[in-house]
């Protein structure tokens, strides 16, 4: 076991590593931030000395170098455009985002679980299949047009909604947050609502599938015929035996609703780290862009080591597959 | 077995294609398919405008209304922001969309195809570490790969093409290698290995033919992924340059519109999107239907 955690964290070390190098490379060829941070009237003595104070005069491999020497104590560089370090910026943007994903998986359990049971029950009927056709609507619409027409549809046709930004928010725990509100939750629900509809798509599936599996089990046909109710049935015996791949999908994948933030957020204007990384990137903001990338990059990678050392424990075939 | 088929006098192409015409839907979106992609060959011979022709279009038609009758022309879908014809414009983004779509799809599917069959033919250290990269690639979100990569590339069609192919290019190198697993262990291998055959001449010419009829299915499927991440990344304004506008970057354009209540300079682009997509997920689904043996009657 320890041969195995040992095997799988140097494992991630190396990709973080790899990935630390793909992003600097990759984002130093964006452009010359110089052109953009200078002002172009300033005279050639101004210029360098600003070179110099962005460290941009050294070769690419002394200032990387240099970025993971910093980064390993937790500085990545200060953004050039809000000059103020670029974790700073990211982790004061990141309640936003997170509120966001939280309650978009809250959503698309809330109505993916009733809607995928209904299904199952039913699978041959008329409602059975029009939520099938939803959910593979759901996988295939691309994110940022489901968005726009939710726009267009609450928004702009109707009125009920606003269609950008955060509203009003409510410091809990020194944190803004924007669902304590009435405003925030009408500016939330929205994006909310957008960013859920894929995950709720895959939800509506394992719902689906699990409840046609389990209804065929034993003990559902011992609680039918002891005479529990069919509510009870439902309701209890099959909700809580789909819940658990439902659960474990979900912890997988709000890692990727994170990610998946940064097109709600553009659509919706909501002030997470998904628009910042699109402004930053438009702004040719180098360390900002370089902190986001790996910050994420660094959540995927911690996550699928957890999700990795956790089967491990619970499925010993698998480290001991990876052992050979 | 191509001769015991022809034995029976049934043609393959043709017990191909009524299975395929057996789903109508299937078939609609196959006439669509192909009607969307005459639109984007011949656009420009087909559309009332070059709406990138500066001399075409009159600034004072700017945003009109669907149905508008312009200076020269009658605009059906409106006009965007600097009055170029809105429906020319979603044929000539036609053409940049399923241009990158088809392209990306293409290259991935050489790519990944050949990666997936090197991987499974030799096996040992070639196909651990073709597979362990594959693995590592689909454990993060395609967004978040593209992301990196178009940040790190810039923009362009072709720094597009290769982030889309990037990303796809692990999906086929899967399924190939699954398939050709199977197919490596069968005597037809084991004949021609005995005969001395190149390794070069078994896969390409023994276990290649044998393994793609799958590949054809995932690949219809990627082109709409393909083309839906594009339009995704060109929304975003990260995609391709403003000089061939995909639909996804005329939606975007008309975006800044849509609140002040000018819905289609950003809608109809939209509906063109959504209905290529929808059409090739209905062809690629009822392909996987066919193909797929084990639904066989």
């Amino acid at each position: 076991m320890l041969a195995f955690t040992i095997r799988r964290l140097s494992q991630s070390v190396v990709v973080l590593f790899v990935m630390s190098i793909i992003v600097f490379a990759g984002v130093y060829a964006i452009g010359n931030p110089v052109d953009i941070l200078i002002n172009p009237e300033a005279d050639i003595a101004e210029q360098e000395e600003t070179i110099r104070r962005l460290g941009l005069d050294k070769p690419i491999w002394t200032q990387y170098g240099l970025f993971l020497a910093n980064a390993l104590q937790g500085d990545l560089g200060n953004s050039f455009v809000h000059n103020l370090p670029a974790l700073d910026i990211i982790f004061q943007r990141l309640p936003a985002t997170l509120e966001l994903a939280f309650l978009a998986v809250g959503l698309a359990v809330v109505f993916g679980v009733p809607l995928g049971m209904l299904a199952g029950l039913k699978p041959d009927s008329v409602v059975g299949r029009v939520i099938m056709t939803g959910s593979i609507l759901g996988f295939s619409l691309p994110t940022f047009w489901v968005g726009l027409m939710l726009i267009m549809l609450f928004s702009v046709n109707m009125g009920w909604l606003p269609a950008s930004g955060r509203g009003e928010t409510v410091d809990l725990f020194g944190i803004p947050v924007s669902f304590l509100t009435l405003d925030g939750l009408s500016h939330l629900f929205l994006p909310a609502f957008n960013l859920a509809l894929f995950k709720m798509s895959l939800v509506i599936r394992l719902a689906r599938s699990g409840t046609r599996e389990v209804l065929l089990q034993d003990y559902i046909k011992f609680a039918r015929a002891k005479g529990v109710s069919d509510a009870r049935i439902i309701g209890v015996h099959v909700l809580k035996n789909i819940m658990i791949p439902v659960v474990t999908v979900l912890g997988l994948e709000l890692g990727s609703v994170i990610a998946f933030a940064v097109v709600t957020e553009t659509v919706f204007a909501w002030p997470g780290i998904g628009k910042l990384l699109i402004d930053s990137i438009s702004h040719l903001d180098r360390p900002v862009v370089v902190a986001y990338l790996l910050l994420t990059v660094t959540m995927f990678i911690v996550i699928n080591f957890v999700v990795d050392i956790l089967y491990s424990i619970l499925d010993p075939r698998v480290r001991l597959g990876g052992a050979n | 077995m191509a001769a015991a088929v022809q034995d029976d006098g049934i043609n393959p192409w043709r017990t191909f294609a009524s299975d395929f015409a057996e789903k109508k839907l299937a078939v609609l979106g196959l006439i669509v398919f192909v009607a969307l992609i005459a639109a984007a060959i011949f656009a420009p011979w087909i559309t009332p405008q070059n709406p990138y022709d500066l001399n075409q279009i009159d600034f004072l038609d700017g945003r009109l209304e669907p149905g508008s009758v312009g200076s020269q022309i009658t605009y059906w879908l409106g006009t965007d922001d600097q009055g170029r014809d809105l429906l020319s414009g979603i044929f000539y983004g036609l053409r940049t969309s399923l241009a990158v779509g088809a392209a990306s799809t293409l290259i991935a599917l050489v790519l990944g195809g050949a990666l997936g069959l090197f991987a499974a033919y030799f096996g040992g250290r070639v196909d651990t570490l073709i597979m362990r990269i594959a693995d590592l690639q689909l454990s993060f979100p395609a967004i978040l790969i593209a992301l990196i990569l178009v940040s790190a590339l810039g923009q362009g069609v072709d720094k597009v093409i290769i982030s889309l192919v990037a990303v796809q290019w692990a999906y086929y190198a899967r399924t190939i290698r699954g398939t050709a697993l199977v197919e490596r262990r069968k005597e037809y291998v084991e004949a021609a290995t005995c005969l001395a055959i190149s390794h070069r001449r078994i896969v390409f010419k023994h276990l290649m033919p044998n393994c793609t009829p799958p590949l054809i299915v995932v690949g219809t499927v990627q082109v709409a992924h393909a083309i839906s991440l594009e339009a995704t990344l060109s929304f975003l304004g990260i995609g391709v340059p403003i000089t061939e506008p995909s639909l996804g970057l005329l939606i975007k354009n008309g975006f800044d519109y849509m609140l002040s209540g000018d819905y289609w300079v950003s809608f109809y682009p939209g509906l063109a999107l959504l209905i290529t997509i929808v059409s090739i997920n209905l062809v690629g689904d009822q392909l996987r239907d066919v193909l797929n043996p084990r639904l066989k009657k």
